[in-house]
C-alpha cells in the first residue's frame, strides 16, 4: 500500500529509530533534565503510532503485535507494585527506596529508575493498546479511512 | 490561547475542531515553559498535542466528521456559564497574586522538597524526586489508572475473536427489528441473550 | 481613578481571569453542544484550564525551574507540576475512555448527537 508515498515512507523510516533513542534518553535522562517515565512512554508509543500510520495497521501489529503490547501494559504496573514489595522483604516500608541499595541514595536512585521504567512500559503499553483498538475499527491497511458499512 | 477556545466551541467541523484542540495544547505548553513548568510542557506537547489528536482523529474516522447544525440557540445555557464566570471572576479578588512567594502554596510542604531532596533522594530533577520517591504511592495509583482506562478501552470497542465488536451488530439489528416491528418484545430479548452470550 | 498600585495589583490576577475564561468556555461546550465528541473536547479544554490554573499557583517571581543547580536561590514550586504531570498522561487516558464510548454509541445508534440519541430511546415512549 502507499507505493507512491515514498517521501513519507522514507522519512519515517530514518525518524522512528531517532524517536525511539530520544524516548529513551527521555526516560533514562529524567533525573537529571525535564522528563521521565510517564513522557518516555508517550514518546515511545508515538514511534509505534507513527509507523502504524504510514506502513498501515497490519505491518505494525507484526512488529509489536498487541498481545506484547498488552503484556507490557500489564508488566508495568506489576514493576511498580513488585518494586515496592520487594523494598517491603528487604526490610523498609512500602516504596521505601532506601534499603535498595548499600547507600540511602543508591538505594533511591535504583528505586526510581526502577518505578520510571514500570511507568514508562505501563504508558507505553496503554497507548499503543488504545490507538489499535481505535485504529482496528477501520478497514483492514488503511488505519484512517471511513468505513464504507456506513 | 482564549481566541483559539472561542473557535473550538464556534467551528461545526470536527475535523478542524481536532486539529485546533491540538494547537491549544501546544499553546498551554508554552504557556507552561513561560511559568517554569519545564516537565510538564513536556508532557502536554507529546500527549496533548501528538497523542490525543490522533485518537480524536481515529473517532471522526470511525463516527463523522461533521455537526449537525441546531437552530435553538442555548440561551439557558449562556447565563448560566455567564453567571459562573462572574462568581468565579469574584472570588479571585482574594487570592495570592501571580508570583507571590508568600502565597500559602509557597509555605507547606514545597520549601522541604527544594531544600532537602537533593540530600535525600539524589536527582537534581525536583519534579523526578518528588513524583518517584515523594510521592510514590500517587504515582503507582495514577499509573493503575491509564492501565485502568486502556483495559476499559479494551472492553468497551475492543474486537472478539469473531472479528466484529461484540454487541454492536447485535445492537444495530436489534434496533431494525424495533423499527420494522415495534410490537415484537421477542426477538430483542432474543438479541440480547445473545449479546450477553458473546 | 485607578492609581498605578491598584492597576499592578489587578494585573497579578490575569492569569486567574485567563483561566476562569478557558474553564467558562469548556464548560459552555458540555452543556450548551449536542455532539459528543464535542463535549468530549469540550471537557478537555476544562481540564488544560485546571492545569493553568495549578501551575500559573506554583510560580514564584524570579524562580527558575525546580532542577536544581548552584548558584540558584529561588525556585518554583515543583509540587504542583508533579500533580499537574501525571494529569496530563490520565487525563488523555481518560479521554480516550471517553472516546471509545463514543465509539460505541454511535456503532449502536449511528449518530453522536444526543438529542437524536434521545429521540432514539424515547421517541416513541413520548417522553422528550
Amino acid at each position: 500500500m502507499m507505493v507512491e508515498k515514498v517521501l513519507l515512507r522514507v522519512i519515517a523510516k530514518l525518524l522512528i529509530p531517532l524517536i525511539m533513542l530520544f524516548a529513551l534518553y527521555v526516560q533514562f535522562h529524567g533525573d537529571f533534565g525535564p522528563g521521565g517515565g510517564f513522557q518516555a512512554g508517550v514518546i515511545f508509543a508515538v514511534a509505534f503510532i507513527l509507523y502504524a500510520l504510514i506502513f498501515g495497521i497490519r505491518v505494525a501489529r507484526k512488529s509489536i503485535p498487541s498481545s506484547v503490547t498488552r503484556t507490557l501494559l500489564a508488566l508495568g504496573v506489576l514493576i511498580y507494585g513488585g518494586t515496592g514489595i520487594l523494598t517491603m522483604l528487604l526490610g523498609g516500608e512500602f516504596l521505601d527506596y532506601n534499603v535498595l541499595g548499600s547507600t540511602p541514595l543508591a538505594g533511591q536512585h535504583l528505586g526510581i529508575l526502577l518505578v520510571e521504567f514500570g511507568v514508562g512500559m505501563t504508558v507505553a503499553g496503554a497507548m499503543i493498546t488504545i490507538f489499535y483498538t481505535f485504529a482496528g475499527h477501520a478497514n483492514g491497511d488503511l488505519p484512517f479511512r471511513i468505513g464504507d458499512d456506513r | 490561547m482564549a481566541g483559539t477556545a472561542y473557535w473550538l466551541v464556534k467551528l461545526r467541523n470536527l475535523f478542524a475542531v481536532v486539529m485546533l484542540s491540538g494547537i491549544y495544547s501546544l499553546i498551554a505548553a508554552v504557556l507552561y515553559v513561560v511559568m517554569d513548568a519545564v516537565d510538564v510542557a513536556f508532557t502536554e506537547a507529546a500527549v496533548g498535542a501528538g497523542i490525543s489528536t490522533v485518537l480524536m482523529l481515529g473517532t471522526l474516522a470511525l463516527t463523522t466528521d461533521q455537526e449537525k447544525v441546531h437552530k435553538k440557540p442555548p440561551v439557558l445555557a449562556l447565563v448560566l456559564v455567564l453567571a459562573t464566570g462572574g462568581v468565579l471572576v469574584y472570588g479571585t479578588f482574594d487570592m495570592p497574586r501571580y508570583g507571590d512567594i508568600n502565597a500559602p502554596i509557597h509555605q507547606h510542604v514545597a520549601n522541604r522538597y527544594i531544600e532537602k531532596s537533593g540530600a535525600e533522594v539524589g536527582p537534581p530533577n525536583i519534579v523526578t524526586s518528588i513524583l518517584a520517591s515523594y510521592r510514590g504511592y500517587d504515582t503507582l495509583g495514577e499509573t493503575a489508572v491509564v492501565f485502568t482506562a486502556a483495559i476499559g478501552v479494551l472492553v468497551i470497542i475492543g474486537r472478539s475473536k469473531g472479528g466484529v465488536m461484540p454487541g454492536s451488530t447485535a445492537a444495530r439489528r436489534r434496533r431494525k427489528d424495533k423499527d420494522r416491528a415495534p410490537d415484537q418484545p421477542s426477538t430483542a430479548s432474543s438479541d440480547l441473550d445473545e449479546e450477553a452470550s458473546s | 481613578m485607578f492609581d498605578l498600585a491598584t492597576i499592578k495589583d489587578l494585573l497579578g490576577l490575569v492569569n486567574y481571569w485567563v483561566v476562569i475564561v478557558l474553564m467558562m468556555a469548556g464548560f459552555y461546550t458540555v452543556i450548551a453542544q449536542h455532539n459528543l465528541i464535542k463535549k468530549v473536547v469540550g471537557l478537555n479544554i476544562f481540564q488544560v484550564s485546571v492545569f493553568v490554573f495549578y501551575i500559573s499557583m506554583g510560580k514564584v517571581s524570579g524562580g527558575s525551574a525546580p532542577i536544581l543547580k548552584d548558584g540558584i536561590e529561588t525556585y518554583s514550586n515543583p509540587l504542583p507540576h508533579v500533580l499537574i504531570l501525571t494529569a496530563i498522561v490520565v487525563g488523555v487516558a481518560t479521554t480516550s475512555l471517553a472516546l471509545a464510548l463514543v465509539v460505541r454509541i454511535h456503532h449502536s445508534y449511528d449518530t453522536i448527537e444526543e438529542d437524536e440519541i434521545q429521540t432514539i430511546e424515547h421517541g416513541e415512549e413520548d417522553i422528550a
